[in-house]
């Protein structure tokens, strides 16, 4: 009887590792290692992965990527990518969420429709848009010579694949936006609502008096959110140029210069320096999110 | 009949036009790319656009599945899905349990450390994974492309938060009666959180289907090939074939969409509670 009771102490110490273990152990080597390592590869000068060699730890890696004209024209193509999609489709989503959020007939279908960009492969759409922003037959060019614009070389010319890939962003990352808008409006006590409606408040008013206000904690999460996407912008890219950094190569984002660094140019060093870079522009968002957070805390919004 | 536009009735229809032209915005594209579907070379590349296709054929769908192989990516991609959720779900449920229901020396520390990986993006792991994956001699096969993903932290914290809101008292009376961990985890904590896990896995089913980044670092050929990158690879073979490459994409993309609106509530539900993956 003692002994079965002491077996059965020994094994409730170890049956919560047993649980444990399938999750950690894929954790630790898929995640945990590959983070620590890549700081170490970054400092480490002519990595050779196969052989594990290099000459010596240093910043020479930094040094290199950061005066490399591709990932500083990626690093600015990606700042500007950011700046426009975030805000951009942030402000259509608040829209068009504030519209899903009234009673309507057909809610389900309008969701749907939606939303629906959100489950799609980017790949596919991707090809899609390129499609449409075809110079000759492109839709996108029909619709604006029906305005009297002339036909634009979106995804052939340098100048214009910019604006190409962000509008294609913005409407991609738009459903995941309302989504998060609405979920944030609904989450709105429907008193306060009721009360600006028998003083007799425009919508117009309500929408900005109340529904913005009362919303801003969740807009400001979804912009952090989608801000740390945007820095990753990689698979958007891919489709629109035929696997090319923009027609010319002039569009380089931070992350296909990891893929150049690595696949191409096969110096893990340097894409290993990208990828810490890229990693402190994200943690810099995280803080900023975190310090504001406390701060609207304290100030009682919630 | 008169209808009396009040102030209520004009507002009204603002709305259901704005809503109309925004679900316009964003089915368009996969309206145009089932119609360019079917459309002959020549009605594809005329200007002005040709909205209708004289006659509908799938000649463009056979034509893709000859031009590449499109039936084994496809058979990939369900490999890999399949194998990604049943993995996935199994780690994550076990050790949501361990989190939420058992005590254990050093657990708030590890959750702790767990949360501040979460933060880590995926990109910044590909140059060691992509390294042990062709250590590990599983370059260009399908276990490559499942594994970096069996673990999910995201996922396993959203089920340890479900588990944390069943009462504990349920969890001590079961121990009493004599149930063992194990039997109480898969009889009355799995049942209990079945619309979390039935959302886990839909949201880990479309990441993994729509998976991009990932195998364009990892597989080679056809053999272990997804369709994301099959289509991508097909681009360079049909690049001025837009009706092929829009046949294509509808193989990509139609099972999902066939998902979404079969399954539309736990899917905004997942994605309004945390968001996708990635």
């Amino acid at each position: 009887m003692k002994f079965s009771q002491k077996r059965r102490d020994r094994f409730s110490k170890i049956e919560p590792w047993l649980y444990l273990s399938p999750f950690l152990i894929f954790i630790i080597i898929f995640t945990l290692y590959p983070v620590i390592n890549v700081f170490t590869i970054s400092f480490k000068e002519n990595y050779s992965y196969l052989r594990g060699t290099f000459k010596a730890l240093n910043f020479e890696n930094y040094k290199y990527v950061l005066t490399d004209d591709k990932f500083t024209s990626g690093l600015k193509n990606t700042a500007l990518y950011v700046l426009f999609v975030v805000p951009v489709s942030t402000a259509i989503a608040l829209f068009f969420a504030n519209l899903l959020n009234k009673k309507v007939r057909g809610s389900a279908i309008f969701q749907t429709a939606f939303f629906l960009p959100m489950v799609t492969s980017v790949t596919a759409v991707g090809l899609i848009w390129r499609l449409m922003y075809n110079q000759q037959y492109g839709i996108i060019n029909w619709l604006l010579t029906k305005v009297g614009i002339e036909k634009i070389g979106w995804v052939t010319e340098s100048r214009w694949s910019l604006l190409a890939l962000i509008i294609f962003g913005t409407w991609n990352i738009l459903p995941f936006t309302i989504i998060i808008l609405l979920s944030g409006m609904q989450n709105i006590n429907e008193t306060y609502y009721t009360v600006a409606r028998v003083d007799g408040a425009k919508p117009a008013r309500i929408f900005f008096r109340i529904t913005v206000p009362l919303l801003s904690p969740t807009i400001f999460l979804v912009c952090i959110v989608n801000t740390i996407s945007c820095f990753k912008v990689f698979s958007e890219l891919y489709p629109l140029f035929y696997g090319k950094p923009g027609p010319y190569f002039n569009l380089y984002t931070v992350v296909y210069y990891i893929r150049y660094a690595m696949m191409e140019k096969r110096k893990y060093g340097y894409a290993a320096a990208a990828a810490v870079i890229l990693f402190l522009c994200i943690f810099v968002v995280t803080l900023l999110e975190l310090y504001l957070k406390k701060r609207m805390g304290r100030k009682g919004l919630k | 009949m008169k209808v009396k536009l009040n102030g209520q009735s004009i507002s009204k229809f603002f709305i259901y036009l704005f809503l109309i032209l925004g679900s316009l915005m964003m089915i368009f594209p996969f309206v145009w790319m089932i119609l360019t579907s079917f459309k002959t070379h020549a009605e594809a590349i005329t200007f002005p656009p040709k909205f209708w296709p004289a006659s509908f054929s799938f000649v463009n769908y056979r034509e893709a599945f000859s031009m590449a192989p499109f039936g084994k990516y496809f058979i990939n991609s369900v490999i890999v899905m399949l194998l990604s959720v049943l993995t996935t779900t199994t780690t994550t449920i076990l050790g949501a349990f361990a989190f939420s229901k058992m005590k254990f020396p050093g657990r708030s520390i590890i959750f702790s450390i767990l949360l501040s990986l979460m933060m880590i993006p995926f990109e910044m792991l590909i140059i060691t994974n992509y390294t042990t994956i062709v250590k590990i001699k599983l370059y260009n096969t399908i276990p490559a492309l499942v594994l970096p993903f069996v673990s999910s932290i995201f996922y396993t914290y959203i089920l340890k938060n479900f588990f944390d809101t069943v009462s504990d008292s349920l969890y001590y009376s079961a121990r009493i009666d004599g149930a063992s961990n194990w039997i109480y985890l898969w009889r009355i904590m799995v049942p209990i959180a079945k619309p979390s896990i039935f959302t886990i896995i839909l949201l880990n089913a479309l990441s993994s289907w729509n998976s991009f980044m990932w195998p364009l670092y990892v597989t080679s050929d056809a053999k272990s090939r997804t369709l994301p990158y099959g289509l991508q690879v097909f681009t360079t073979e049909a690049a001025s074939y837009s009706e092929y490459l829009m046949a294509a994409s509808t193989i990509v993309v139609l099972p999902m969409i066939i998902l979404f609106i079969l399954t539309r509530k736990y899917i905004v539900n997942g994605v309004s509670t945390g968001g996708l993956k990635g």
